[in-house]
């Protein structure tokens, strides 16, 4: 008791009251205040969720979704017991005013551990079949079995747009992919610069895409309607700019579309192919390429070389090196053919 | 390559400012500003050491020490100035989202920010944190005098240090790396970064790396060879187990790293194609390299953390710790399994779903012994008499925050999740959430907790469970928004978005970091405010919270020799058992002359030799890397024929010393947990069961 002899003057006594009350609050707070802020936040703006898997377009997003509340479900069986038990033993046995028992040389109780290694293994067991299952089931390398014929699609990252070639249409986009509705599409990737990774959140998960190598995402769509893919992995300045636009169009929509392109179109050459692979943002790259007839940001291309996307790869494995004006996606690409005056 | 003169690529364009002047904008105003900051701040260092006229005691009680308990608090100050670094550039960074889609910053700028935030906070705060706590407690608690070698201790926190500072220089000179913490090639590669930056990368980790691997070295052998008398492995206190995991963990889990990097740097100086886009160069070999560290790396940290809070659930319960066999059993099986999983880093490079299966399995598997040790913790705290220390708060904070970590771990586990969330703002609140809540917590508790120990008296409590309750409010408010924002798809390293859906995230975030910011004011605060009542809060003789293990039973602070007498241990709790049985502080049979490690200047010239070298190395210099080089060559080996490498402290001191505590026992009130933190504590504890 005599330390409150030594602590200051009365008047910080008289305060002592609301230090205590202070104290004690902070751990209710704590906890409660940034819950109910991310609850508004949360439940405000999941409506707006249109790029997300939480608002799937496809099987293979909404069996994501499923899987990831159920692994939350589950866990939650491991994780509730710490939430609810450890409140109830900090009042229980809190020095002060603590009611429980107090056993200081307490230390184990083979019960107790069976529980404490058992519950957390069978809850990794269920979901452990689960992983398994859905794993094997949603591998993106597999083909979708669908009524019609898969849609094939070449898709090529680069500084900082995603060109789409529809090798058997013989025409090719960037900016924009448009599929048909209830048609698995089933693609092909690679990257003609650093590694980037592909994800149009509302039909399938991502996929990396490396120079020299192909990559596979196969999904299809069961809405029509218009989603957003990106580039999930840093490449530089115009990383944020590397989204494109996904139009899931109805049959007929999509001849149309296939129509409109192949007329609007300029060809996509090995000039023109380098002037696209230079570090441009889409926008940039619109600017210079497009036509007044293509979309504000879409740029469209006929595809005189079906095997464009295999001669992308294979120029990485032609056993010579490659220097760097002909690297794309570095500064230095393409200086040498173009005038100067081009670069800013 | 060879056609750079004397100062290599080195100009007056490479200073920050030129940058300024030339394009003025504000992002280069935070830069300069940044720049600013590490020049005042080395001059105001250095003028308040001459005014003070403190560089020999500097010199002759830290620089050269090879003390372990003086190594550890280096490392520790060193952690807390990198931290403070760490921390602003995270505020830049969410102010800069949160003023997103207009933000202040290019994007080249923000995307150095989140490259040396990453690096800093891993190998600058959280390993030199965890390896100055450890170098400071696990001595004392197996009863040894020193590590096993104190030269190579100096040495490991020498290489530290130089990169660490090199990692100050790069904010002056030249710019730093933008292709993250992780540093992937071909992006990171000559091809696509022909600048400076990614060459400060590679030599910051090639060094901290060989330093940290010989720190891993140095532990094992400590707690295999030094335990006193009667110590057997069964009888360690619960810290030292997690330690030697987490040091098995550094020696085989950071050569990967250092090869991965070494390999980037040859990519980079020497033209070899280990990761490059031709001739058959594979930057997934990278992937894995660099996660076959990265992985082992999580629990590197954790699991010493993990230690610190048995010790703190166990002191602050008044209990022994619960469950002790299944702790150690589940960290050596975390240990293991940290080996196993590095591949959940990249599910989504096209490997087979079998390979993806089996990843992800080992990878939720590690969720049990993790459970295991958070009910094993709330455990101890059943039955127990609880106090509500500032290491204490920490402590429950973390059991609460880090199981939602647990849980976003074990959904990011699942491939199918992890094809969606990867990359995205989910992955980053996830290994914020384990790394503040279950790293940086455990470590702030130990600082609270050992610094009486080390520094003679207590910190102010009052403040440290502000700091701490500051800690949470911030770490949830930043952090649990993330989750929400990575599952809308929001990508990781985004400067700026179109889509405004993130935006309230974004500032709920910022407003979290503003709170951080709070947080680490409170701990210089409580510094202050420690250090100005210190003779109030001082405990001689030395066991300020009831202790449970030999660090307890010495004075405080403690002496350089550690022990008067090597103790002789007969249970797990040895010191609970000594004041339980009335063996505590009883002087020695007889007093010996005891011999401790003799100051050494080396591990201060190869601080400063290898920093010139690195700094030699990312600017092309060559003919001072090379003499740098010879230096650090040569510095080694004179060193080696210091034969006379110990100091003896004669046994009449020892027992002045001994006479002199025991006095002070004898005159000191034994007080009860109540009066715990107020002036009455001076670390004579009295048995209340």
């Amino acid at each position: 008791m005599d330390w409150k002899v030594d602590a200051p003057e009365g008047l910080f006594l008289k305060r002592m009251w609301l230090w205590e009350w202070l104290f004690r609050v902070p751990l209710r707070l704590i906890f409660t205040i940034p819950a109910s802020i991310l609850f508004v936040v949360l439940s405000t703006h999941l409506a707006y969720a249109s790029e997300s898997f939480l608002m799937p377009l496809g099987p293979v997003a909404h069996e994501q979704k499923t899987h990831f509340f159920w692994a939350t479900a589950l866990t939650m069986v491991a994780v509730l017991p710490v939430f609810i038990l450890v409140p109830v033993i900090l009042i229980k046995y809190r020095r002060k005013k603590g009611s429980g028992i107090y056993a200081p040389k307490w230390e184990s109780y083979g019960p107790l551990e069976v529980v404490m290694w058992g519950v957390p293994f069978l809850v990794i067991l269920v979901l452990s079949v689960m992983l398994w299952r859905a794993t094997s089931s949603l591998d993106p390398y597999k083909e979708i079995e669908g009524v019609v014929p898969p849609v094939r699609v070449e898709v090529v990252g680069l500084d900082w747009k995603w060109l789409f070639i529809y090798p058997e249409l013989e025409i090719a986009t960037v900016g924009e992919l448009v599929v048909p509705v209830h048609t698995p599409i089933s693609m092909t990737l690679t990257s003609d610069t650093v590694m980037q990774s592909f994800l149009i959140a509302a039909l399938a998960g991502q996929i990396y895409v490396m120079p020299g190598m192909t990559t596979k995402l196969n999904f299809i769509a069961t809405k029509t309607g218009k989603t957003q893919g990106e580039n999930t992995q840093f490449t530089g300045k115009g990383f944020t700019e590397q989204k494109f636009d996904v139009l899931i169009k109805s049959d007929d929509d999509f001849q149309a579309w296939v129509a409109l392109v192949r007329a609007t179109g300029i060809a996509l050459d090995v000039d023109t192919y380098n002037r696209l692979a230079r570090r441009t943002t889409r926008k940039e790259a619109h600017s210079a390429l497009a036509t007044a007839q293509m979309p504000a940001q879409a740029i469209y291309f006929t595809l005189p070389d079906v095997e464009l996307f295999q001669s992308i790869v294979m120029r990485y494995h032609s056993g010579k090196p490659i220097s760097i004006e002909e690297q794309p996606g570095t500064e230095k690409f393409g200086r040498d053919k173009e005038a100067e005056g081009a670069q800013p | 390559m060879i056609d750079y003169g004397w100062l290599g690529k080195l100009n007056w364009d490479s200073l920050v400012f030129s940058k300024l002047i030339s394009n003025p904008s504000v992002s280069e105003v935070v830069a300069s500003t940044a720049g600013c900051i590490v020049i005042i701040a080395t001059i105001v260092i250095l003028g308040l050491l001459t005014w003070f006229r403190v560089w020999g005691t500097l010199w002759s009680e830290w620089l050269t020490s090879t003390d372990h308990k003086r190594i550890g608090i280096m490392y520790i100050v060193f952690a807390l100035v990198m931290m403070t670094r760490g921390l602003l550039e995270g505020m830049v960074m969410r102010a800069q989202q949160a003023a997103a889609p207009d933000g202040f910053l290019y994007a080249d700028h923000f995307a150095q920010l989140f490259s040396t935030h990453g690096t800093i906070m891993i190998f600058f705060v959280a390993v030199p944190f965890v390896v100055g706590l450890v170098n400071f407690a696990m001595p004392l608690q197996i009863g040894a005098r020193d590590v096993a070698f104190p030269v190579l201790n100096q040495i490991s926190l020498a290489v530290t240090v130089s990169s660490g500072v090199l990692l100050m220089v790069s904010l002056v000179v030249g710019e730093f790396s933008t292709g993250g913490w992780t540093a992937y090639p071909p992006y990171t590669g000559g091809d696509f970064n022909p600048g400076v930056g990614p060459d400060y990368w590679v030599w910051a980790i090639v060094f901290s790396g060989a330093g940290t691997t010989l720190t891993g070295i140095n532990f094992t052998v400590t707690i295999l060879k030094c335990r006193a008398a009667g110590m057997k492995f069964f009888r360690m206190p619960m810290f030292c187990w997690t330690v030697l995991c987490s040091s098995i963990l550094m020696i085989f889990a950071m050569p990967p790293l250092s090869v991965a990097a070494l390999m980037l740097g040859f990519d980079r100086y020497l033209d070899f194609h280990f990761f490059t886009n031709d001739l058959g160069g594979n930057m997934m070999n990278y992937a894995n390299l660099f996660w076959l560290f990265g992985h082992p790396e999580v629990y590197l940290l954790v699991l010493p953390a993990y230690g610190v809070f048995s010790e703190v659930f166990s002191t602050f319960s008044a209990k022994r710790l619960y469950g002790y066999k299944s702790l150690v059993f589940a960290t050596m099986s975390i240990a293991v399994l940290s080996f196993t999983v590095w591949l959940h880093h990249f599910f989504t490079m096209g490997q087979s779903p079998t390979i993806n299966i089996v990843f992800g399995i080992a990878t939720m598997l590690i969720a049990v012994p993790t459970g295991v040790k958070v009910y094993d913790w709330m455990a101890t705290m059943y039955r127990g008499r609880i106090r509500f220390t500032t290491p204490m708060i920490y402590a429950i904070g973390f059991l609460i925050l880090f199981v939602i970590g647990g849980l976003s771990g074990v959904i990011l586990a699942n491939p199918t999740v992890d094809f969606q969330v990867h990359n995205t703002l989910f992955l980053v609140a996830h290994f914020h959430n384990v790394l503040i809540p279950g790293v940086l917590f455990g470590l702030l508790a130990g600082y609270n907790y050992w610094f009486p120990k080390a520094f003679g008296f207590r910190l102010n409590d009052r403040l440290g469970r502000w700091s701490a309750f500051l800690w949470m409010l911030g770490f949830m408010l930043t952090f649990l928004p993330l989750y929400g924002a990575g599952l809308l798809g929001m990508p990781r390293r985004s400067f700026s978005y179109m889509d405004l859906t993130f935006k309230p995230y974004m500032v709920v975030a910022f407003i979290g970091a503003m709170v951080i910011l709070c947080a680490l004011i409170t701990i210089v605060l409580q510094l202050y405010v420690s250090l100005r009542d210190r003779d109030k809060n001082r405990v001689p003789v030395g066991d300020p919270w009831d202790g449970r293990s030999l660090e307890w039973s010495i004075p405080a602070p403690a002496p350089s020799y550690n022990f008067a007498e090597l103790p002789r241990v007969t249970d797990r709790d040895e010191f609970t058992e000594a004041k339980e049985q009335g063996r505590a502080y009883q002087p020695p049979k007889i007093y010996r002359d005891i011999e401790v490690p003799k100051n050494n200047p080396l591990g201060f010239i190869l601080c400063l030799v290898t920093g010139i070298l690195m700094f030699a190395l990312v600017w092309y210099i060559w003919w001072l890397a090379l003499v740098s080089a010879l230096a650090v060559i040569i510095s080694v080996i004179v060193s080696t024929y210091r034969w006379d490498s110990e100091r003896v402290i004669p046994a009449s001191q020892v027992r002045g010393d001994v006479e002199k505590w025991l006095k002070q026992v004898k005159k000191s009130r034994a007080i009860g947990r109540d009066l715990e933190n107020t002036p009455a504590n001076v670390g004579y504890a009295k048995l209340e069961h």
